[in-house]
């Protein structure tokens, strides 16, 4: 408690000085931006490029950074500059990041931060600077109620999927004894607590790990899924543990099904899993699969990257275009931009895009997906699941 | 609590939890070896460990062996088995020379104080595991299946796989056969001679720097053997690895009484059962917390650990 209490009083006092300094800036040095064109901006990715559950970032950062390099190539110069911080995904790492992000007086908005847990600890920083944010895959419901004016998500919340990845346990599984269990994490325990309210009486035990890069033995767990008798493990998390669960679980002589959320859909999983033991394995995500993008995106995406778009990077490069669509029609302060995001309705190419009072995408856009991996140690698309 | 969840898994439970304590207790002789010659905890060799998960897999990789490949025969098995044990063995023994001459005998040379050791152990620790962070982009590494875990025998409701009693039985094995060599080998005798009294073993013609490089690379070849056990039963490793495991180790060299060898195995096998109970009772989240109260509640009663600090004092 009292170390939280340090940590609150720094960060106070840090953004102080941050803001005083950048006060001083502003009355001392004459703007050099407000250049024809509403360019000489700069667009802001915050989350995982490094760390254990970097791939996630990454594929997000790829597609961000795509939309910027089309509209700078459609306006014939660097219009909008990209700005990467790198959060290395953890929440203990996020706000020192984010304070030297909104110290960048050029950035007008944010795609980010990709997960829930370092949502919570930089989204503050960026809500008291006034910098508008799109984060295209945190999905903990109640970053939506924290009262953020600057807070949007471009994709449904937990509330979203976890009905359906206990809907698709239900109805396509047909599981009737299922094991839950979480990292703790704000995202892993969010979706689990849903997806075991919405199974009830279908749920035969549950369990709790610790999080990514504090375990490594999962046996305890392994022992306990074995002997409840379930034959479908739901884990909410991310993968770089249900990897290693996976593998774990197989060589016990588990048969069952690991389901788990969008955080598991990576090939991360099987990497560490061993391909033969993730086929299988179902994750749900609340996106639809990125090689059914619209417009030139997939093509687009692997000349510039050279390797396929990744979950939600088909997301990024929609919330990058829809802060250049802003910017394009004038929107040139971080203020206006977000009042701009207020009234937005924009048709990307994985979704429409139309945001609530409180930040949360239309419930009428609300897709979720589920995706299986197969033999090439990939999740392909299953089906879509209805969840009204 | 869920003492169903205990009861019911008891056996499962301990089995599990004493392979993984025998990793734990291979891993905590080279904090007990070096801590009982030069009364320093060598937080670096948490990351001769690391070499050693690596190097296995590195080597295995060249007869073209990934997390993806099928289990080998019984005769393919045995010999990537001694291979991988080989290639760690030396990466893990190489490593903790690599740490003693750069890190720590320059230091000591100019009798430096026993904080400045404790900083450059930490330092090497760190720099290692960053490197591997870089190197590996941070990205988990799967493991080949070396050895299909098979059934093996039934006691009750509990299976023991071959892998579980493999990994129990090299640490006996090995247990044994290094308690063997500093009890009744000339070159045991000197290490207990330094780990007495460093200046009259000197005086006696015992040479201090070549039993301090033994004594590291003892504790090299153990971690080298606990680390491809790890690659084995976790199944998948990345360079936080001999960080996490390392922790364990330490507290199990405490909890047995550091600086005793005896004391390492016990107190390994103890923490490794200990975090499977809590583990059942209290959920995984509980595995490390429960274990460690227990351990501070053992050290308030014998605050040398269960068997007595002793390497030095042990009988010639």
């Amino acid at each position: 408690m009292r170390q939280v209490l340090a940590r609150a009083i720094g960060g106070v006092a840090i953004i102080g000085l941050i803001a005083g300094a950048a006060a001083c800036n502003s009355s001392s040095s004459s703007d050099d931006t407000a250049s024809s064109g509403n360019c000489g901006y700069k667009l802001a990715f915050f989350g995982a490029l490094t760390g254990s559950a970097a791939n996630l970032g990454v594929n997000i950062e790829q597609g961000f950074e795509l939309a910027i390099e089309q509209y700078n190539k459609a306006k014939g110069s660097t219009c909008i500059e990209v700005a990467k911080f790198d959060s290395q995904g953890e929440a203990s790492v996020a706000p020192g990041v984010a304070r030297s992000l909104v110290a960048d007086k050029k950035i007008l908005g944010i795609v980010g931060p990709p997960f829930s847990g370092e949502s919570e600890a930089a989204d503050p920083i960026f809500e008291s600077a006034g910098i508008p944010t799109i984060t295209p895959s945190a999905t903990r419901v109640s970053l939506a109620s924290k009262g953020w004016k600057t807070f949007h998500r471009a994709v449904a919340n937990d509330d979203a999927q976890g009905p359906a990845a206990a809907a698709y346990i239900k109805d396509n599984l047909k599981a009737q004894k299922v094991f839950v269990a979480d990292d703790q994490s704000a995202y892993g325990a969010g979706l689990a607590d849903v997806v075991k309210s919405t199974l009830g009486a279908l749920v035969v035990n549950t369990d709790k790990t610790e999080g990514d890069g504090k375990q490594a033995d999962f046996s305890a767990l392994v022992q306990k899924v074995q002997s409840s008798g379930a034959t479908a493990l739901f884990y909410g998390g991310y993968y770089t543990n249900a990897g290693i669960i996976r593998k774990q679980l197989t060589a016990a002589g588990w048969k069952g099904t690991l389901v788990g959320g969008d955080g598991m859909k990576d090939p991360g999983l099987s990497k560490a899993s061993g391909v033969a033991a993730a086929v299988g394995t179902v994750v749900t995500c609340p996106c639809s699969p990125p090689e059914a993008a619209g417009g030139t995106f997939v093509n687009d995406y692997k000349a510039k990257w050279n390797q396929d778009a990744g979950t939600y990077s088909d997301v990024a490069f929609d919330a990058a275009n829809v802060f250049l669509q802003g910017i394009d029609a004038g929107n040139t302060t971080p203020e206006k931009l977000n009042t701009y995001l207020s009234t937005v309705n924009y048709k990307g190419i994985a979704n429409t895009y139309k945001f609530t009072a409180t930040g949360e995408l239309d419930p009428t856009l609300i897709k979720v997906w589920a995706f299986k991996f197969d033999s090439s140690g990939d999740a392909k698309s299953d089906v879509e699941i209805k969840t009204s | 609590m869920d003492f169903s969840g205990l009861i019911d898994n008891f056996g499962p439970l301990t089995v599990t939890g004493l392979a993984q304590g025998a990793i734990i207790a291979l891993f905590a002789l080279g904090y007990t070896l070096v801590y009982g010659v030069l009364r320093l905890i060598n937080f670096a060799h948490s990351e001769v460990f690391l070499m050693g998960t690596y190097a296995c897999l590195i080597v295995w990789g060249f007869f073209g062996l990934d997390q993806n490949s099928a289990a080998p025969g019984v005769g393919g098995m045995l010999l990537y088995l001694v291979i991988g044990l080989v290639v760690a063995i030396i990466a893990s023994g190489v490593t903790a020379l690599a740490v003693e001459l750069v890190a720590y005998r320059p230091l000591r040379r100019r009798n430096a104080p026993p904080l400045a050791f404790l900083i450059t152990a930490i330092g090497a620790s760190l720099f290692i595991s960053e490197l591997t962070g870089v190197l590996t982009h941070r990205n988990q590494r799967g493991v080949p299946p070396i050895i299909q875990a098979k059934p093996l025998f039934t006691i009750g409701d509990t299976t023991v796989t071959n892998l579980q009693l493999l990994i129990i039985l090299l640490a006996l094995v090995m247990m044994f056969a290094l308690d063997r060599f500093i009890n009744g080998s000339r070159l045991g005798r000197g290490i207990r001679a330094v780990s007495q009294n460093p200046d009259s073993a000197a005086l006696m013609g015992v040479n201090k720097s070549r039993v301090i490089a033994l004594v590291f690379l003892l504790g090299g070849l153990m971690a080298g053997i606990a680390a491809v056990m790890y690659d084995l039963k976790i199944g998948v490793t990345r360079y936080d690895a001999g960080f996490l495991l390392g922790i364990d180790a330490f507290a199990a060299a405490v909890l047995g009484g550091i600086g005793n060898l005896r004391g390492a195995l016990l107190g390994g096998l103890l923490l490794g059962v200990l975090q499977n109970y809590a583990a059942g009772l209290f959920g995984s989240q509980w595995l490390h917390a429960a274990s460690f109260v227990l351990l501070v509640v053992i050290l308030l009663f014998r605050p040398t650990g269960l068997l007595g600090e002793s390497l030095g004092r042990a009988r010639a």
